[in-house]
């Protein structure tokens, strides 16, 4: 058995292998079908300051090799899941990490304060990528001073361990990942979802309510990869990798690339058990290359 | 209280082709005693090998028959998802996530009479409902419409669990029309009605329940990826907001939609 643990800045991860955000609920939808336990961490749907209805439907559209959605950051806010959701996942033996988004500096900055009061939380992500919401989402994400202005008020609410998500619709997602480096994140989460579109040629109209979506799954994991690769190598602070990761190999072409963990967002819908099959699939390949720890791989992809 | 769902490796014993656009699939877990499924529970169905797909299918349990351990897959043949769920053969494997979402209400009296109407694939799940009131000791009535005669699915089987009433929209068999003009409905009262089908006729349904004061629950086939409740794709609009039709329905209280 190898050495499957890995740091994110202060957190210690018992495996590398997480669940992407809005892909696996709170973790107990899923608890009947697979171990939570074995599973690294669980990042929890996108919460926001204030409740959100989210888009209308229809909400999904799929392709080939993976689904666009525009579901829009439904959620019942942050005061119901400190009140309601909180108490029924706060001693699930893993670490339970809340994706937040919001529509302003100071919204994200006041939905991080009230989770930084969580005792048994200790990271959140910053969703800065949402291409599915008008007020804000990835409008951050995709500029250098709106990614940091979103950071710098986070930072200064919020004092465990900062994970920042970076959009994929940028022309360099390097400077961002710097600019948020400089910030004071902990680390960064590439990638969200690519912005695309489908259209129904019998209606003639674009299938999704909104127009346009975010794509994610196998199709958009070379995109995903080849940034990981790029982000690494410019930053100090740990990577996070994850798009269309379905595969344990898929996972460790990641953590080669530079990812000290990984995520699995679609994949999740295929195999709800997926992520403990590839946490057990990098034990696998480490024990059968005499690798002692996952650490060791972090990143050697020339 | 929810039942827990699985996932597991069916194997197809017997396909059946009933007309050219329906697949029926009977199907068997090898190794274990299938989990106990309530009627309008549905499946969330893996389609190996189709090169256009990418998601699982939903897929409403037909019927559960504990004595040969089987679960009956009523499958329409629309797109490529479905047609390659219908090219399954006996023997092959099937996985399946299952059983899914909140079931139709069990009448609890033996004197309550239910009407079971459904138009289309959307009779499927309503011969399990019938099936299980009938092993409860009561008697369904079930009202199915269709376009033409040969579109009428799994009649004998309907008939062996309550009494059967048909529409079609040519005629071709039992009352032409819709549904909601069938004369049974002005004949005999009934206490409750459960709907699955296309949904212009489920709103048609609505309305004629509404209007006579029947407690009425419908089924919806709205869009799913994950059918457990993490994706929120697959959300109706409600009295309580948007709702995920996987996890708080597919069965729903008429009064708790917003339609017209
Ligand atoms: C709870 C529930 C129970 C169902 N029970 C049955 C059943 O017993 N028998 C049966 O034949 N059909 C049933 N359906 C409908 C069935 O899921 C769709 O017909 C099927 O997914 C179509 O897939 P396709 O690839 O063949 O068609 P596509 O070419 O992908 O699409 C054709 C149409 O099918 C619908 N559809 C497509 N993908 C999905 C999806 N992932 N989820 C839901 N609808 C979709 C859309 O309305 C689309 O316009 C049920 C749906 C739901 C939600
Ligand atoms: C249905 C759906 C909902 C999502 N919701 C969120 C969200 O609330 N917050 C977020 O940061 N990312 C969200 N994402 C993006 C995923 O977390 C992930 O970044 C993306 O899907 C790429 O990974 P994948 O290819 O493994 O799915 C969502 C993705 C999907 C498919
Ligand atoms: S299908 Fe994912 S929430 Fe219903």
């Amino acid at each position: 058995m190898a050495n499957l643990s890995t740091n994110i800045g202060a957190l210690q991860l018992k495996n590398p292998v997480m669940t992407a955000s809005g892909t696996f609920g709170y973790g107990l939808e899923f608890e009947d079908v697979v171990d939570l336990t074995a599973i690294g961490g669980i990042i929890v749907k996108g919460t926001t300051f204030q409740p959100r209805q989210g888009n209308d439907y229809p909400r999904m559209a799929e392709t080939p090799s993976g689904m666009l959605n525009c579901v829009g950051l439904q959620n019942k806010g942050v005061q119901y899941f400190c009140e309601e959701i909180y108490p029924k996942i706060r001693n699930i033996d893993t670490e339970m990490i809340v994706n937040v988004s919001g529509s302003s500096p100071e919204d994200y900055a006041r939905c991080a304060a009230c989770i930084n009061e969580l005792e048994d939380i200790h990271a959140i992500e910053l969703n800065i990528s949402c291409p599915n919401v008008h007020d804000g989402g990835m409008a951050f994400g995709v500029t250098v001073e709106g990614a940091s202005s979103v950071v710098r008020a986070v930072r200064q609410a919020y004092d465990k361990t900062l994970i920042v998500k970076l959009s994929p619709n940028v022309t360099d997602i390097v400077s961002i990942a710097k600019a948020v480096e400089a910030e004071g994140a902990d680390s960064v989460s590439l990638i969200n979802t690519l912005m695309g579109t489908s259209i129904d040629i019998e209606k003639r109209k674009r299938m999704l309510s909104i127009g346009t979506g975010g794509l994610s799954g196998p199709c958009v994991k070379p995109v995903a990869l080849r940034m990981v690769y790029q982000v690494s190598r410019a930053v100090n602070i740990p990577v996070i990798g994850l798009g269309g990761i379905s595969s344990a190999t898929d996972a460790i072409e990641f953590i080669m690339a530079g990812a000290s963990a990984i995520e699995i967002g679609t994949a999740n819908f295929l195999d709800p058990a997926i992520s403990v099959k590839v946490a057990q699939g990098i034990n696998e390949w480490l024990d059968a290359h005499n690798v002692a720890s996952v650490k060791d791989i972090i990143g050697v992809a020339e | 209280m929810a039942l827990k769902k699985h996932i597991v490796d069916l194997q197809v014993v017997s396909r059946e082709e009933l007309g050219d656009r329906f697949v029926l699939l009977k199907c068997t877990d090898a190794n274990a005693p299938l989990p106990p499924m309530m009627p309008g529970q549905f499946a969330q169905l893996r389609v190996d090998g189709s090169k256009e797909t990418f998601l699982r299918r939903p897929i409403s349990i037909n019927f559960v028959d504990l004595k040969s351990n089987q679960v009956w897959f009523l499958i329409q043949l629309v797109g490529a998802g479905s047609r390659a769920l219908g090219r399954l053969q006996a023997g092959d494997l099937l996985n399946a996530l299952l059983p899914l979402g909140n079931g139709f209400s069990m009448p609890v009296s033996a004197d309550t009479k239910v009407l079971l109407v459904g138009g289309g694939v959307g009779t499927a799940p309503l011969l399990y409902m019938g099936a299980q009131m009938k092993l409860m000791g009561m008697k369904p009535t079930f009202l199915l419409g269709a376009r033409t005669a040969d579109m009428l699915l799994q009649l004998e089987e309907f008939q062996k669990v309550g009494d059967v009433y048909v529409t079609t929209e040519d005629g071709s068999a039992g009352e032409k029309g819709f549904v909601t003009q069938h004369s049974i409905l002005f004949k005999e009262h009934f206490d409750r009605i459960s709907v699955c089908g296309p949904s212009p006729m489920m709103k048609a349904v609505a309305k004629y329940a509404r209007a006579n004061s029947i407690p009425c629950e419908v089924s919806l086939e709205n869009m799913m990826a994950c059918g457990l409740g993490a994706c929120l794709c697959c959300v109706e609009k409600t009295t309580k907001g948007n709702v995920c039709v996987c996890t708080e329905g597919p069965v729903f209280d008429i009064n708790e939609l917003t339609w017209e």
